[in-house]
């Protein structure tokens, strides 16, 4: 075996055993099943922020944005950008009204403020198609990145996170998953820190070479290429991003193991820190693998730029070593996010789908969950197995694009907008859903990104969002009669804070 | 002293209060109009407050993207060697997101405690 496969193989072990040490150290503290839905609702806003940072950085953030840079320019730069950003609109429009809400996922919430059955049915399936959506870029970063790094077959990686979620998400639920995400944000700033910082004084040993060649027209401006049609690609990514956060699955779930509202608030700020401070790091790889490792860009490879890129520049043992902690981080970032995502959908579907088969038969609420944690692993990873060829930063922006399509508006209008009624959101959800929808299916059909149609297809956010607002207002001011008469008793819940002392339904 | 019959004893009280000290809590738990008036005012401040903190995101970061289509001249200023765009995308966005997370946690949380400052007087 050579140093190389050796380096890799030691740091997926050593991650894989930390995350399964630290996940079996936090289950002394789950009992109950509250303990593993919601941590039983005690979170302090340092951990859970490093929890949630630490669910949130994924194989995208991790690899996908230094090879997005490096291959397109600048105008990737607004992935990041716009996945922070979301933290901000989260933050100022969702995160506190969200908690006090009381609700759990994002159907219990839908349920609640609506009454209404039907609004939770189209919710659950929602959040499944959202959470399998953001999974399979997960499963397909691993697959890569095991290959990169061991020489393994694609299949191995998806597999090996696969069971090691399933292991964790079983066996601790979300108490004991807050420790292990907590950590893995630490070792993902570490394992990206320390080796930029070495490649950066290694490329100004070089004599900074790249720093005053004439900018590559093109490379350097944050706008995607094409005139008005690069505009709108680059104005919809920001929609989509923007708004899709507040409404993706497992971020949501974190917000209901904060205490209170106002620690709601505190968290998010906090997240905001380390979200900034994160992605100062992958366009510094991108920058740098511009002037060391162009030819991955021409072999359609870039995604392994961030695994390459110290082999490539240090030579030796001090290489092979910073290539494997990048590599344990990279394996952090599947094992942390798809945790979150597993435990969002397997949260839903045991209280939506197995639960009700299950309960029937008297089997506890403990193992049903385990159950459906079980399901939400499978069915992505089956079809990750089948399709290996998504791109990973790709498959990411379309969930988001799905997410502020139709969660960001039942969010929005469910809390600041006393009119929603349950015929008009769900009709929201099916119009923003259908329309995003139809940009999923385009994309993974390998549509072409030329010419109007395909471009309105490719990044559809900036259309299907007003889309979905317009239909949500338009049918619940036409069903002006169903607006639930517990509106306003629910309105007090979400907005005044806890200390009150107020009848909140 | 003659052993008569015991006066039957009279309970002694004021007249009844027409009104009760009545706590500002107690308008919206009854959902009365001013109860109303009071809810809607503490999320039309919030709201603004939250409508803000998007406007000066969208005007600052949001323009970005617009700026330089109509001035493709920006994307050759260099700032100590490193491309305008870069600067601010890749390194100055962060620190204005944390600002204005930060003076928004701030307000919210004032407008939270006025807001309880105000329930916590009593109406005469």
């Amino acid at each position: 075996m050579s140093t190389e496969t050796a380096t890799g193989l030691v740091a997926v072990v050593v991650v894989t055993i930390a995350t399964l040490v630290i996940g079996t150290w936090g289950l002394r503290f789950s009992r109950t099943t509250s303990d593993f839905f919601v941590a039983s609702r005690s979170v302090r806003p340092a951990l859970n922020a490093s929890a949630i940072g630490g669910e949130y950085l994924s194989a995208a953030s991790f690899l996908g944005v230094a090879g997005l840079v490096l291959t397109f320019g600048a105008d990737m730069l607004w992935y990041p950008i716009g996945w922070t950003a979301g933290y901000l609109l989260l933050l100022a429009l969702v995160a506190a009204p969200l908690r006090r809400s009381g609700a759990y996922t994002l159907p219990d919430f839908a349920e609640a403020r609506l009454g209404s059955r039907g609004v939770r049915a189209t919710c659950s399936m929602m959040v499944v198609a959202i959470g399998w959506l953001y999974l399979l870029p997960q499963f397909h970063g691993a697959g890569i990145t095991l290959r990169a790094a061991i020489g393994a077959p694609i299949w191995l990686g998806p597999v090996i996170v696969g069971a090691v979620v399933l292991a964790n998400v079983s066996s601790g639920g979300m108490r004991s998953i807050t420790f292990v995400q907590a950590f893995q944000y630490w070792l993902k700033l570490t394992a990206l820190l320390l080796p930029a910082a070495v490649l950066l004084i290694v490329w100004a040993g070089d004599g900074a070479p790249g720093s005053r060649m004439p900018a590559d027209p093109g490379w350097s401006v944050p706008l995607a290429s094409g005139g008005s049609e690069g505009l709108y690609l680059t104005y919809s990514l920001i929609v989509a991003t923007f708004l899709g956060t507040m409404g993706l699955p497992h971020v949501v779930v974190r917000f209901y193991t904060n205490p209170d509202g106002r620690a709601a608030r505190r968290t998010t700020l906090f997240v905001l820190v380390l979200l900034g401070v994160f992605y100062l790091l992958p366009p510094v790889y991108g920058a740098l693998g511009r002037v060391y490792a162009e030819e991955l860009a021409a072999a359609g490879r870039s995604d392994v730029l961030v695994l390459e890129l110290p082999r490539l520049m240090v030579p030796g043992l001090g290489g092979e070593l910073l290539a494997g902690l990048v590599v344990a981080g990279a394996f952090a970032a599947f094992l942390s996010t798809s945790s979150g995502l597993v435990i969002a959908v397997s949260g839903v579907l045991s209280q939506d789908v197995t639960g009700k088969l299950l309960r029937a038969r008297n089997v506890t609420g403990v193992a049903v969950f385990r159950t459906s944690a079980a399901v939400a692993v499978a069915v992505p990873l089956a079809v990750a197995l089948a399709l290996p060829n998504v791109g990973v930063a790709r498959a990411v922006g379309l969930a988001f694009a799905v997410a502020a399509s139709t969660f960001c508006p039942l969010l929005l209008l469910g809390i600041w907008w006393r009119g929603l009624t349950d015929v008009g959101a769900v009709s929201g959800l099916v119009a923003g859903g259908l329309g995003s929808g139809a940009g999923v299916v385009w994309t993974l059909a390998d549509g072409s990104a030329s010419g109007w149609p395909g471009i309105l297809l490719v990044q559809p956010a900036a259309w299907s969002v007003p889309l979905a607002f317009a239909v949500m207002v338009g049918v619940s001011r036409l069903t002006a009669s169903r607006v639930p008469p517990h509106t306003r008793r629910f309105m007090v819940r979400l907005h005044t804070p806890e200390a009150l002392e107020l009848d909140r339904g | 002293m003659t052993e008569g019959p015991r006066p039957e004893r009279v309970r002694v009280t004021g007249p009844p209060r027409r009104h009760l000290p009545r706590t500002r809590t107690g308008d919206i738990d009854d959902q009365t109009r001013l109860g109303s008036v009071y809810l809607g005012s503490l999320m039309r401040e919030q709201l603004r407050l939250a409508l803000r903190t998007v406007g000066v995101l969208m005007l600052t970061v949001g323009s970005l993207p617009l700026a330089f289509h109509v001035a493709p001249r920006l994307s050759d200023v260099h700032l100590v060697g490193v491309p305008l765009a870069w600067v601010l995308l890749g390194g100055l966005v962060y620190p204005l997101l944390v600002l204005l997370g930060w003076r928004y946690v701030r307000r919210a949380e004032r407008n939270e405690r006025d807001f309880a400052d105000l329930m916590s007087e009593v109406d005469r």
